[in-house]
């Protein structure tokens, strides 16, 4: 996995919510053009408004996606690159991704008598071809940076360095849910943005897995336990039976409970 | 079938068979017109009603494992009466929440995906492996009382010379997804109120479903007791409340010393939509029920014993609805209600359950005083069962 992580790099304070960035992804992505506030099926990304300022939402595609680890079929798949990639053909539709993404990204197609889940895939063709990310393309002021992760993050940290009290002193996606691929910069808080602030650091499939790793614990243990206690009780009332045979009517089954 | 009678109406009756029809016309609607047009799920609530009442049939059917694994595991026989009901109810209820599950799912046509596309990482991959195999070894359980019916006692004797392994499994993978209902949640502790997120959500998911299935089982028993017939001694029936009352005691202690360690005071402090379901769900559903429990005048009273398990199961489905829907809305902002569709599906799955079990058990020997197998019949010692309407 020689392959360089691509990453996107939005600065809330350079973004003029004009929406050419949704317009980009939705001819990228053959979806029905109009503008949506919100993320839905049919829209991959959204600007939010806060006071003025405008947060951008789509899949962060984490470094550990929790929905890569929910999905119980792996319809979901992290690739070298950075995209999280997802396959209607293997979804099932227990939307146990869209109840688990930390960033609340997946949509589905409720209308739809046969649905998929719908979600930003950083334009994974268009990377494969060399080219950067639709959206990226189309921001005309530089808020949305396509680049290769560390580089990107070099750039952020730089650039909250160069202008001290511009930015927050905080890139969101470094560390947040164990990394992602979308890194924020923003001149005001975080939460006032309308972002997470209980996410931590902690990739949530760790949280998962701690339970799931004592199951190898819990079955052998369990086995050996119930195998014993069958064993026992079952001795137990051998030689009560032995008993009652050789001294007949003076025993009792039951007689715990008598 | 020659000897085939119209059945009798009656109230309940007719009351299943109307809940059963709406329930099935609301199922076709759910597959021809889609999950949008008729449930109130949404990008918001992707899980709704039809989840938390897979949590309750799953958490109500455990008295199959935990009657299965005293009796045959822990040799305590007296229960001997009430395996084949634990058994049905747990068949039944298992039955019915795979038909709730595929109902649920948006490609119902790939529910069989997870049988050959494996995720081991996912909770809900194993909570379906689990769910396939103990619904396999509940019907091997099962099996023996419908092959009596037909006098098949060859099959019975093969089944029984390799129960044990089964039964062994079946409480090991009860174990398994009874607590992994719970770790379903463990990965959105951003979402789930901290109410009711922990990271011992399986274990409180566990003890919780052990209440849960024996209050469920004492219910029967009270209620199949009746038309002169006695299932279980109240003497027993009485020792199974103390278990119970064990459970829900075990159970408050594990949920507040987490909660609390986790800083959970200051949520009980406040008086809000969230607090209100909290104390609703303890107290009613765990705090009042233990102190009945705990009085013997109450287990060994049929009135006192009725209500108190009945509000276990209050609570637990409290607990379990709390989980699934209430813990994740933030009121009055972000709330989910179920549909009207999606209340009918649930009220026909659950009249089915009711009629399914009373159709069984009326055809099949469920009550039968003597369930023994045919192996230990010539063991003269186990017919000194005691009289079983002491």
């Amino acid at each position: 996995m020689a392959q360089i992580q691509k990453a996107l790099l939005i600065d809330i304070s350079m973004c003029i919510g004009c929406n050419a960035c949704q317009d980009g992804c939705k001819v990228a992505n053959n979806l029905p053009a109009g503008e949506e506030k919100r993320l839905s099926p049919t829209a991959f990304t959204a600007l939010e408004e806060h006071d003025g300022r405008w947060a951008r939402r789509l899949c962060q595609h984490c470094e550990e996606p929790t929905c890569v680890s929910v999905c119980p079929v792996g319809a979901f798949k992290k690739t070298a690159a950075g995209p999280v990639l997802y396959d209607a053909e293997k979804c099932i539709g227990c939307r146990y991704c869209m109840q688990a993404c930390p960033f609340r990204v997946p949509r589905y197609e409720w209308k739809s008598t046969h649905p998929r889940v719908r979600k930003c895939i950083f334009c994974s063709e268009r990377l494969a071809k060399g080219m950067q990310t639709a959206c990226a393309e189309a921001c005309p002021t530089g808020a949305t940076k396509f680049g290769d992760r560390d580089a990107l993050l070099q750039e952020a940290a730089h650039r909250i360095t160069a202008e001290p009290g511009k930015y927050v002193t905080k890139i969101f996606g470094q560390e947040d849910v164990g990394g992602t691929s979308v890194f924020y910069i923003s001149p005001v808080p975080f939460e006032q943005m309308g972002f997470d602030n209980r996410l931590g650091n902690t990739p949530m499939p760790v949280l998962t897995m701690s339970a799931m790793s004592k199951i190898p614990n819990v079955v052998t243990v369990g086995a050996v336990m119930l195998g014993g206690v069958w064993w026992i009780t079952n001795r137990r009332e051998e030689v009560k039976k032995h008993e009652g045979s050789q001294k007949p009517g003076s025993t009792h089954q039951n007689q715990d409970h008598q | 079938m020659s000897k085939f009678t119209f059945p009798r109406i009656t109230f309940w009756r007719a009351i299943a068979t109307l809940l059963i029809t709406t329930g099935v016309i609301a199922a076709i609607l759910r597959f021809t017109l889609g999950l949008g047009a008729t449930t109130n799920l949404s990008d918001e609530f992707p899980w709704g009603l039809w989840i938390g009442f897979d949590f309750l049939g799953i958490g109500l059917a455990a008295a199959g494992f935990t009657i299965v694994a005293a009796v045959h595991l822990f040799h305590a026989h007296d229960y001997e009466p009430i395996v084949r009901p634990a058994i049905l109810t747990a068949f039944i209820g298992y039955s019915l929440v795979v038909l709730v599950l595929v109902i649920d799912l948006g490609r119902p046509d790939h529910f069989w995906h997870p049988l050959v596309m494996w995720n081991p990482h996912s909770v809900m991959f194993e909570i379906t492996w689990c769910v396939i195999l103990y619904t396999t070894v509940l019907s091997l359980e099962f099996a023996p009382i419908v092959l009596e019916k037909f006098n098949m006692h060859r099959p019975i004797q093969w089944l029984h010379t390799c129960s044990l392994p089964f039964m062994i499994l079946g409480v090991l993978l009860s174990t398994l997804h009874q607590s992994s209902f719970g770790s379903l949640y463990l990965c959105v502790p951003n979402r789930l109120h901290p109410l009711w997120y922990s990271p011992l959500l399986p274990v409180l998911f566990f003890v919780s479903c052990i209440a849960s299935g024996i209050s469920m089982i004492i219910l029967e028993t009270l209620i199949l007791s009746r038309n002169g017939r006695t299932l279980l001694p109240p003497a027993l029936r009485a020792n199974l409340a103390k278990i119970t009352a064990v459970a829900l005691a075990i159970y408050l202690v594990i949920r507040f010393q987490d909660l609390l360690g986790r800083g959970g005071a200051r949520y009980l402090a406040q008086w809000n939509y969230h607090s209100i379901a909290f104390y609703f769900e303890i107290v009613v559903g765990f705090v009042v029920p233990l102190v009945l429990l705990m009085s013997s005048r109450v287990r060994n009273s049929r009135r006192g014993l009725f209500s108190a398990c009945l509000m276990v199961l209050a609570g637990f489905a409290a607990n379990r609805m709390n989980t699934a829907i209430t813990g994740l809305e933030s009121w009055p902002t972000r709330t989910y209600f179920p549909s009207l569709i999606e209340i009918l599906i649930m009220l026909g799955i659950a009249a089915i359950g009711f009629s399914a079990f009373s159709l069984i058990s009326g055809y099949l020997p469920i009550f039968e005083e003597e369930p023994e197998p045919p192996r230990v019949s010539d063991e003269p010692w186990l017919q000194n069962t005691p009289p079983a309407g002491a």
